[in-house]
C-alpha cells in the first residue's frame, strides 16, 4: 500500500496529523471532546451525506500553508477537506457559536417538542444539541408545521412532524437497498420524507433507517411506548445470522429483551448494519449470545443506573485494614445495647 | 441611441427564422471561430472582460479557464436558462425574438470548451420557448451549423432542449445539473465545483443564456473592442428587464455607461414614472438583490451619480449599494409600501427554497409569517429585530447562494426602510388601508464632508 500523505491541521489552537482528503469533522473527531463540532446530517458510513443541518459550521480562520487566507463564509466541517496547515476554530469562534445557535434554533422551529411522549428521547441527537447549544424559550410565535403519521411498512413508523430532513435514511434506503423507494417529496418546509407511492420498505435491511435517524422521526413499531429508554440496559450480544453481522446492542428491561439495535459508536454512528430479522424478530434473550453491558457515555441519561465498569477491588478488606476483619460496630439484632455504655463491638 | 449588440436586429421581421438571420449576418462567428484555436476563442472572452449575466457577475473568460480537461472525460456546456427571478425576464426576450443568436452563441461557445453535447436548460414554464428553440436547432442542423462535422472542421456538438418542472432553485447551477441529470433539483455542495465535476461527474461550464449570446459580437468585433464598449470592469452591453412603475415597461439593452436617473426618466428607456409619481425606491438587480430608496438609487452615499453598472451599483457595498445583478430593475413609486413588497419577496423564497439545508428551509418560513403579522398591523416592534436577527442567521450559513437572496431582500428592506416598518407597529389601523407614503426616500442625502 503506498504511503498516505498526511497533513497537519489545528483546530481550536490543538494541531493534529492526519491523512490527507480527511474532513475537518473527522480531524476533529480524531482529537475528541469539545472541539468536535456537532452533527446532526453527517453520517460518515453514508456517501454524499452531510452538509445539509449546518450544525457543523466552523470557521477557517487560516485556508492552508500554501493559501493562508481565511475561508470569508462558515464552512461545514463534514464536507470540507483539511488543507496542510489549515487553522479552524470552532467553540474558540464566536460567529461559529452565534450560527450554531441560530441553526439550532431553526432546526427546533417547527420540531413538536414532544420528547415526554417521543421514543427516541434519551438518545436523541437534537435533544442534545437544545441542551449544548439552543436557548432555554423560543421566539417562534406561529402554529408548528404538523403531518399525518405514516406506516412504512409493518416495522417502522414515520412521524414527519419531529423530522429534520437530514436525508440520512434516504442515503440509506439508498445505498443498503437495491432499490430506491425512499425520497424527499415536496420542498421548503413542506418537504418530507416519503416512499414511492406509498410503498411499504420492506427491504431486509430498512430497519437501520431507525438507527440513524437521528430524531424520533423513524421509530420502531416493535418498541413504539413499550418502555422509556433509560429503563432498559444496553446489552452487547451477538447471533449466527446468514444475511448480516448479527452483532447487536440489546436494550432489556429484567430479563425481556424490549428492542434489538445494532451497535453505535461513541459518535452515535452504526458500526455494523444488521437486518430485519435480527432486530425485529429476535425478541428472546435464548435468541442471543450475551457478550456482557454495552457501554454508554457518563453524560448520556441512559447510563443511569447502569453498572457497566463494575470494577472488583482487588484488595481485600483485610488488607486495607491492616489485618483486622470487617466487623460490625453493633449488633443490629440486640438494638437495646445502643444506650449500653459498657457494650463492646464484638470481634 | 447606444448601441446595441445583442438586440440590434430582434426586430426584423422572420429574425427568428435561418434565412432571415443568416441573411441578417448570423452565424458569421460561428464560421470564423471554427478556424480559430478552441483556447483562442477562451483567450478572446477574456480579454473582452465579459462578465456573467445570470446574476453574480463573476468574469466569464476566467470560469471557462477553470474548466478541468482530463483526457477522455467529455465536457459539457450547459446553458442555464432557467430564469426565475421576480423581475427578470431578459433571456425570455431574447430566446423568444432572436433565438438563433443563443444557438450561435452556444455553438461557438461548445467548441472553445471542447463540448460536443451541450444542454440548454430551459424554465418549465417558457414552454412555447421550447418550440422556437427547438425549431432554430432544428434549422441550424439542416444547415450545417449543428451535428456532425460542422462545416467540414470535424467538430461534431449537439444541442438538446430540456425543460424545468417549474423550480426557482434549478436556475442554481449544482441544482440545475441534478435536475438536468433526472434527480431532485437540490443545490450540491461545493467543492467540488462544476468545472471539475459536474454534468455526469464531468467538468461542466453553466452560463447564463445572455453570456452565451455576448459571445457572439465578441468573436464577430474582437474582445478587445468589445472590451472597449461600457466602462472600467463592466464591458459591453446588459440587458435590463424593466419592470414596475414605470412608463414603458420591457427589455432594453444597455451599454453600463448611462446613469440610473437617466435610465429610469429618459424616453429612450423607461419613460418615467407614470401619473405624475415620484420614485421611492428600486430593485435595481432582480429581487434578491438588495432594495434601494431613491435618494440612495439616483446617487450614491457620496455624492456621485450611480451609474447603471456592476462597480457603481455596488458602491457602498450592502450598507449603501446594492448590485447588479441579472438586470431585473423593478421600480417602486410613491404609493407602493416596502413591508407589503418584501412579504412578497419572502413569501417567494419560502415557496422556492429546497428544504435541504436549515437555516433558510425554516428561517424563510419564519420571516414570511412575521412579515405577514407586520403587514396586517399585528406586528411588535420586535418583531423588526426579530427579523433582522432571522436574517442575518440564514445568510452566508446555507449551501447554495439562494440562502443569501432570501436574506437580502429583508436585510436591506429593514435598513433602509426601518421607518416604514415602525409606521406600521405604531398604527396598526392604519397601515391596513393606508400607505406611508414617500417619506423622506427621495431627499437629498446628507453627504458627510
Amino acid at each position: 500500500m503506498a504511503e498516505v500523505k498526511t497533513v497537519k491541521v489545528t483546530i481550536d489552537n490543538i494541531t493534529v496529523e492526519v491523512p490527507q482528503g480527511t474532513s475537518i469533522l473527522q480531524a476533529a473527531r480524531m482529537i475528541g471532546g469539545d472541539v468536535v463540532p456537532p452533527a446532526m446530517c453527517y453520517y460518515s458510513k453514508l456517501e454524499g451525506s452531510g452538509g445539509k443541518c449546518r450544525t457543523c459550521l466552523v470557521e477557517v480562520s487560516k485556508g492552508s500553508e500554501a493559501d493562508p487566507r481565511p475561508m470569508p463564509k462558515l464552512v461545514a466541517s463534514c464536507r470540507t477537506g483539511v488543507m496542510d496547515g489549515m487553522e479552524v476554530r470552532n467553540i474558540t469562534s464566536d460567529r461559529v457559536k452565534d450560527a450554531r445557535n441560530g441553526v439550532v434554533e431553526f432546526l427546533l422551529l417547527n420540531h413538536p417538542l414532544d420528547c415526554p411522549i417521543c421514543d427516541q428521547a434519551g438518545e436523541c441527537h437534537l435533544q442534545d444539541l437544545g441542551y449544548e447549544h439552543g436557548k432555554e424559550a423560543t421566539r417562534y410565535e406561529f402554529k408548528r408545521r404538523t403531518f399525518e403519521k405514516h406506516d412504512l411498512g409493518p416495522y417502522i413508523q414515520l412521524h414527519m412532524t419531529r423530522c429534520i430532513l437530514c436525508y440520512r435514511c434516504v442515503y440509506t434506503a439508498d445505498q443498503l437497498t437495491e432499490k430506491r423507494v425512499h425520497g424527499v417529496l415536496s420542498r421548503g418546509d413542506y418537504a418530507e420524507i416519503a416512499t414511492y407511492i406509498e410503498k411499504s420498505l420492506d427491504n431486509n435491511f430498512i430497519g437501520n433507517v431507525i438507527d440513524v435517524c437521528p430524531v424520533g422521526a423513524l421509530t420502531d413499531k416493535t418498541f413504539r411506548f413499550k418502555n422509556r429508554v433509560w429503563f432498559t440496559k444496553p446489552v452487547t450480544a451477538h447471533r449466527d445470522c446468514s444475511s448480516c453481522c448479527g452483532k447487536v446492542t440489546l436494550w432489556q428491561r429484567g430479563e425481556e429483551v424490549l428492542r434489538v439495535t445494532a451497535r453505535k459508536d461513541q459518535w452515535g454512528e452504526v458500526e455494523e448494519w444488521i437486518c430485519n430479522v435480527c432486530r425485529f424478530d429476535k425478541k428472546k434473550t435464548s435468541d442471543w449470545t450475551i457478550e456482557g453491558p454495552s457501554h454508554v457515555s457518563r453524560h448520556s441519561v441512559i447510563s443511569q443506573g447502569h453498572y457497566e465498569h463494575l470494577v472488583q477491588p482487588k484488595e481485600t478488606f483485610t488488607a486495607v485494614h491492616d489485618g483486622r476483619h470487617p466487623q460490625l460496630l453493633m449488633d443490629i439484632h440486640s438494638v437495646s445495647e445502643v444506650n449500653d455504655k459498657t457494650a463492646k463491638t464484638k470481634s | 441611441m447606444a448601441k446595441k449588440l445583442l438586440l440590434e436586429k430582434a426586430h426584423v421581421e422572420g429574425i427568428r427564422y435561418f434565412d432571415v438571420y443568416r441573411r441578417e449576418g448570423g452565424y458569421a462567428s460561428v464560421e470564423k471561430a471554427l478556424k480559430m484555436e478552441p483556447a483562442a476563442i477562451v483567450e478572446e472572452v477574456k480579454k473582452s472582460g465579459l462578465r456573467g449575466r445570470g446574476g453574480a457577475g463573476f468574469p466569464s473568460g476566467m470560469k471557462w479557464s477553470f474548466l478541468a480537461k482530463p483526457e477522455g472525460v467529455p465536457r459539457y456546456l450547459v446553458c442555464n436558462a432557467d430564469e426565475s427571478e421576480p423581475g427578470t425576464f431578459k433571456d425570455r426576450y431574447l430566446m423568444e425574438f432572436i433565438p438563433h443568436l443563443l444557438i450561435e452563441g452556444l455553438i461557438v461557445s461548445s467548441f472553445a470548451l471542447g463540448s460536443n453535447r451541450t444542454y440548454i436548460y430551459i424554465r418549465g414554464e417558457y414552454a412555447w420557448i421550447v418550440a422556437i428553440l427547438e425549431q432554430a436547432i432544428a434549422e441550424a442542423k439542416q444547415n450545417g451549423f449543428l451535428g456532425k462535422n460542422i462545416l467540414g472542421t470535424g467538430f461534431d456538438c449537439e444541442i438538446y432542449v430540456q425543460r424545468g418542472a417549474g423550480a426557482y432553485i434549478c436556475g442554481e447551477e449544482t441544482a440545475l445539473i441534478e435536475s438536468l441529470e433526472g434527480k431532485r433539483g437540490n443545490p450540491r455542495i461545493k467543492p467540488p465545483f462544476p468545472a471539475v465535476k459536474g454534468l455526469w461527474d464531468c467538468p461542466t461550464v453553466v452560463n447564463n443564456v445572455e453570456t452565451l449570446a455576448a459571445v457572439v459580437p465578441i468573436i464577430n468585433m474582437g474582445g478587445e473592442e468589445y472590451a472597449k464598449i461600457g466602462v472600467g470592469r463592466s464591458t459591453g452591453t446588459k440587458l435590463i428587464s424593466a419592470c414596475g412603475n414605470i412608463n414603458k415597461p420591457g427589455v432594453y439593452e444597455i451599454d453600463m455607461t448611462i446613469s440610473v436617473e437617466e435610465f429610469i426618466y429618459s424616453d429612450e428607456y423607461c419613460g418615467g414614472i407614470p401619473n405624475g409619481k415620484r420614485l421611492k425606491a428600486c430593485i435595481p438587480g432582480g429581487s434578491s438583490v438588495p432594495i434601494l430608496p431613491a435618494n440612495l438609487l439616483l446617487t450614491t452615499a457620496k455624492g456621485e451619480t450611480r451609474y447603471m453598472n456592476y462597480e457603481s451599483l455596488a458602491d457602498g457595498g450592502f450598507t449603501t449599494g446594492s448590485m447588479m445583478g441579472s438586470g431585473g430593475f423593478i421600480v417602486l413609486d410613491e404609493d407602493q409600501c416596502v413591508v407589503k413588497h418584501t412579504l412578497t419577496l419572502a413569501r417567494f423564497y419560502r415557496h422556492e427554497s429546497c428544504g435541504q439545508c436549515s437555516p433558510c428551509r425554516e428561517g424563510t418560513g419564519w420571516m414570511e409569517k412575521i412579515l405577514m403579522k407586520l403587514e396586517n398591523g399585528k406586528g411588535e416592534m420586535s418583531d423588526i429585530d426579530l427579523l433582522w436577527d432571522i436574517q442575518r442567521k440564514i445568510e452566508g450559513n446555507t449551501i447554495c447562494p439562494l440562502g443569501d437572496a432570501a436574506a437580502w431582500p429583508v436585510a436591506a428592506a429593514i435598513r433602509h426602510f426601518r421607518d416604514e416598518f415602525e409606521w406600521h407597529v405604531n398604527n396598526p389601523e392604519v397601515c391596513t388601508t393606508q400607505n406611508y407614503g414617500l417619506a423622506h426616500y427621495a431627499d437629498p442625502i446628507h453627504v458627510p464632508a
